[in-house]
């Protein structure tokens, strides 16, 4: 599961309104190296919550985002846009679990996929 | 990439072997997958350096051609494990790069704009009543940009009243009227294969949208 998804996901259990971001538990963290393309990737920076996205590179291991969100004239350098790349495309949750910021209720990551299936209460 | 060549790179996908007729599973053939994905990028640029959503991937079909027509990300969801597996199969097969993520469509939350597209082939609802009204109600608040779905020739006033009037399209269009081929899956189908007349949808959602996160 990669950071652009992890970005995306919310906790949807039945009451919960403060689901974002889901916490990572880590068990296994797979690099895929994914062509650059910075017009995407400038386009996209305009749309992540870059907090979650820090917080959420440095539990996969990577800790070269600024902490601040950079104003928009960073997104033109190319250092700035390859860690930015690398953070929100090329880390992959292999094995572990996404945590429901709420209740604590862990979705669990099997082969990078994230099971956000609800039990019957939680619907 | 030519429609021939879309066409017949996902004619080599692998089906459903053990279908569950609850959830309506037929795949979606290579024929309409590809006039589909074909249509959204080169009539409207829907797909390529975009982020597309592949909603009941099923086997990975849909999510499979807007990855060979360049979409930039592909991410691909659905309720069933059996599915997700032969999906991932499927793209490994073509060496192409999605991401997966198991869910009920009717209770995903998300955050934000990051979908451009969302292209599908929802359950009809002939076994769960609605389930494709609700297919596109969460479609058109996900998708930022543009849906693209298949829905019953049958149903097309009911499709578009609810799309404009309840799911807050602003433009909902029946690009073409396709048939799709079902072949004899289940127990039930007593024909070898028929055909049933479907609308190429394409919607657009008013701007502004998002679930309040």
């Amino acid at each position: 599961m990669r950071l652009l998804t992890h970005n995306m996901l919310s906790s949807n259990i039945k009451g919960v309104t403060n689901g974002f971001p889901l916490g990572i538990e880590v068990e296994k963290v797979i690099e895929k190296q994914v062509d650059f393309n910075p017009d995407f990737l400038k386009n996209m920076f305009l749309k992540i919550e870059w907090k979650a996205l820090v917080d959420a590179s440095r539990s996969l291991g990577y800790a070269e985002l600024p902490e601040e969100a950079p104003d928009s004239s960073l997104i033109h350098s190319e250092d700035f846009l390859r860690k930015f790349h690398h953070a929100i495309l090329e880390l992959h949750l292999e094995e572990g679990a996404l945590v429901c910021p709420q209740t604590g209720r862990k979705f669990p990551v099997n082969k990078g996929i994230p099971n956000m299936l609800l039990h019957e209460d939680e619907v | 990439m030519k429609l021939k060549q879309l066409e017949s790179l996902l004619g080599d996908l692998q089906q459903f072997s053990n279908p569950k007729i609850e959830l309506e599973q037929y795949p979606t053939g290579p024929h309409i997958a590809s006039r589909l994905l074909y249509t959204a990028e080169n009539s409207f640029g829907d797909v390529s350096n975009k982020v597309v959503a592949d909603f009941g991937c099923g086997c990975g079909t849909l999510g499979a051609a807007a990855a060979l027509l360049g979409a930039e990300q592909v991410l691909a969801f659905d309720i069933d494990t059996e599915s997700l597996e032969l999906a991932s199969e499927n793209a490994e097969e073509l060496e192409l790069d999605i991401n997966f993520v198991q869910c009920d469509i009717r209770n995903l939350v998300w955050r934000g704009q990051i979908v451009d597209t969302v292209v599908m082939n929802p359950p009809f609802g002939t076994r769960k009543k609605g389930a494709d009204m609700d297919f596109l109600c969460v479609a058109l608040q996900v998708a930022s940009q543009a849906v693209y779905s298949l829905h019953k020739t049958s149903t097309r006033d009911h499709v578009r009243r609810a799309a404009l009037r309840d799911f807050n399209a602003s433009i909902a269009e029946v690009l073409c009227e396709l048939q799709f081929d079902v072949p004899q899956l289940y127990k039930f189908h007593k024909k070898k294969e028929v055909s049933i007349a479907v609308d190429l949808w394409r919607f657009v959602p008013k701007r502004n949208q998002g679930n309040g996160l």
